[in-house]
């Protein structure tokens, strides 16, 4: 059985780095890096391409110019090819717009499964796997901690509140990549060398008929209020009299 | 008495103003981020940008959080460099053909540079091993280098370069340790050498020895095993730095080495041992690069948070032309080592006094970078709970080996007085 895996990866600030607000706008001059359950998903993906489950493995990124580096990354891991919807580094993609930019790339490439980060660190809507799950009418497994490849079955086992829950899928399907799923590798060198060698196809929304304007309006961007002292109450009075007044809260 | 006091009284008053104008907090919430203007990313291709993420990314989870524990407990860390070999570290710019990854000097600086960030002192034995396995894939035989260069790629084995003796250090030439060839069949290795780094663990080291006459000409390079009859090890040395190293005197006595463990030809073994040496310092001198720039990375996050007379001393003048001194001798020293990198990299005529100007200019600079960030941490710079001056202690012998600054001034100078 041959499947083929996309897997969407995300640019995005770097997790170490410290948001800074300006001007009403996130400080986007800093480092970036692959969205850490991207890395993920492509380090799933190349396992079940080790494990021979799977036959190829390709990436696909949303992004400006810059967002190549984070596709490199992505094939030194060990994806086979990329493809590089871009856009204008102003533009702003929103999760249901990259859904439907997948769903054109997915009638493009025919995979068995589409592998994504639950969720971007940047917006963290956790809504394009789910979305495309609704678009193309497949079946989706998400915030995977296992996942199993049989033929053309997914038996997955999903992290939920309430601790976790095993589904089993057929192919083709949507899965999304939970913290707990794997430990990404380091890209090797010879790796890294070898992916300067691999394509990158260049494609615009346009090309795949979708029109990226965004539906959703960003009314305020600020940093969360500063901590405040903490206060000492003397009785349990007072701390409710002081969580119903000033806090709000009961 | 009050005539005095109304004297002083003006001038109090200008005292106080000036004050109240220094201590003001001017520090911007966002600041002029060292990123923007001391990055290593700065300058390098995709690939190489690629590299450096990726060792930084390496040096960061696996080395970092150790890299005190190997300093304080003089511990050598095999697994770790071993997993690092595993990356490609072990034999970074040599031939893929018996397990190197083929890499380019300019791409090997870079991974040192990251990799030394977490830890110097095992960076810098990472790039000895590599200069060793370079030398056996430069100058080796077929045989040898299907021999050795498979485990030293992986670091199943270490390697040592063994060129300094008690009495030979900067005049090698003069070196001592002789290797008698008997028949066609063996060499016999006798004298010693000194600060050896990885000596005592090391299994393979190539030891430059006299076959021939006085001088350079009569000098050759000949491979030794770790447990060679006739090979033994002094104590391990106290260091003020390099502590995750074991570094130890050699002795050879009466040490047979079989003749085809000689590498290139007899009498070539100072040319391959100062070949060696070229690529060498700009590895130390990216060793120098990666422990200065954390160690500024460090500074400015602590005078960012440090407040003295109620404000963050980064507000202070001093503090903010200080870290700006500290980020040009970063800046100019990558620069440096880079360039003398990519001039290795097309065998330019003048690499190897370009890579003596870099790593001059990059030990000292740097060096004096870890020493403004430990002044600028205060007291809590000299306490060991604080990281910045295993940076400075590991740092001070780069101006030492492979060659001391004062002959790389030799070396510089001489090029520059030829007619």
């Amino acid at each position: 059985m041959s499947h083929r895996i996309l897997v969407p990866v995300k640019r995005v600030i770097d997790y170490a780095v410290k948001i800074r607000v300006a001007g009403g706008k996130i400080d986007t001059n800093v480092k970036h890096s692959m969205n850490p359950f991207d890395e993920i998903a492509i380090e799933e993906a190349v396992r079940l391409k080790e494990a021979k489950k799977a036959t190829e493995v390709v990436t696909v990124t949303v992004g400006s110019t810059k967002s190549q580096e984070t596709l490199r990354t992505a094939l030194a891991m060990g994806a086979d090819r990329a493809l590089h919807v871009e856009v204008p580094e102003s533009a702003e993609v929103q999760p249901l717009e990259v859904a439907k930019i997948l769903k054109a790339i997915v009638a493009k490439e025919s995979p068995s499964i589409v592998l994504l980060g639950k969720q971007a660190i940047d917006d963290d809507a956790g809504q394009t796997g789910q979305m495309l799950a609704g678009l193309l009418d497949w079946p989706q497994a998400t915030f995977a901690s296992k996942v199993e490849l049989n033929d053309s079955a997914l038996t997955v086992t999903r992290e939920i509140d309430g601790g976790l829950e095993t589904v089993k899928t057929t192919l083709p399907a949507i899965l999304t990549a939970d913290l707990r799923l794997n430990q990404p590798r380091y890209a090797t060198l010879p790796n890294i060398m070898k992916a300067k060698k691999k394509t990158i196809e260049k494609l615009s929304p346009g090309d795949l008929g979708v029109d990226v304007t965004p539906r959703i309006k960003v009314l305020e961007v600020s940093e969360p209020p500063k901590r405040q002292a903490g206060k000492t109450v003397g009785s349990v009075d007072e701390l409710i009299d002081k969580l119903k007044n000033e806090a709000g809260v009961i | 008495m009050s005539s005095i006091k109304s004297l002083l009284r003006p001038v109090a008053k200008i005292r106080n103003a000036a004050l109240a104008i220094a201590l003001k907090p001017r520090i911007h919430s966002r600041g002029m981020s060292l990123a923007t203007v001391c990055e290593p990313l700065d300058g390098l291709g995709d690939e190489e940008a690629e590299i450096y993420s990726m060792a930084r990314a390496f040096a960061d989870k696996e080395m970092a959080p150790h890299a005190q524990e190997w300093d304080e407990k003089e511990v050598f860390p095999v697994g770790v460099m071993r997993q690092a070999a595993s990356l490609g570290f072990g034999a970074m710019y040599c031939d893929p053909t018996y397990g190197g990854t083929g890499l380019s000097r300019l791409a090997a600086s870079v991974v040192f540079e990251a990799l030394s960030t977490a830890d110097p002192s095992t960076a810098a034995f990472i790039s000895i091993h590599n200069m060793v396995a370079w030398m056996i894939s430069v100058y080796g035989t077929e045989e040898q280098k299907t021999k050795y260069l498979p485990s030293l790629s992986t670091m199943e084995k270490f390697g040592s370069y063994c060129l300094t003796e008690p009495n030979a250090g900067s005049d090698a030439a003069s070196l001592q340790t002789t290797a008698k060839r008997e028949g066609n069949e063996y060499y016999t290795l006798n004298g010693s050498k000194m600060f050896i780094s990885g000596g005592g663990d090391s299994d393979v080291y190539l030891v430059m020895c006299r076959t021939g006459g006085p001088g350079p000409k009569g000098i050759s390079c000949v491979l030794v095993e770790k447990g060679t009859p006739g090979l033994s090890f002094g104590q391990k040395e106290r260091k003020l730095g390099w502590n995750s190293q074991p570094t130890r005197a050699i002795m050879f006595d009466d040490c047979r080495v079989p003749v085809s463990n000689l590498i290139g030809t007899e009498g070539q073994g100072f040319n391959i041992a100062m070949h060696g040496l070229n690529g060498g310092r700009v590895n130390i001198a990216s060793c120098s690069l990666g422990g200065a720039s954390a160690a500024l990375e460090q500074t400015v996050d602590y005078v960012k948070v440090r407040k003295q007379f109620s404000t963050p001393i980064a507000s202070f003048q001093n503090t903010q032309f200080e870290l700006a001194e500290m980020a040009i001798k970063v800046n100019s020293s990558r620069l440096m080592v880079r360039t003398a990198a990519k001039m290795l990299d097309e065998k330019h005529p003048l690499a190897a006094a370009w890579c003596a100007q870099a790593k001059v200019h990059a030990t000292d600079s740097c060096y004096e970078v870890c020493d403004r960030a430990l002044q600028l941490h205060g007291g809590y710079g000299y306490i060991k709970s604080t990281k910045v001056q295993q940076y400075l202690r590991d740092l001070r012998v780069h101006k030492i080996l492979e060659g001391t600054n004062e002959v790389m001034k030799v070396i510089i100078s001489r090029e520059i007085l030829k007619d």
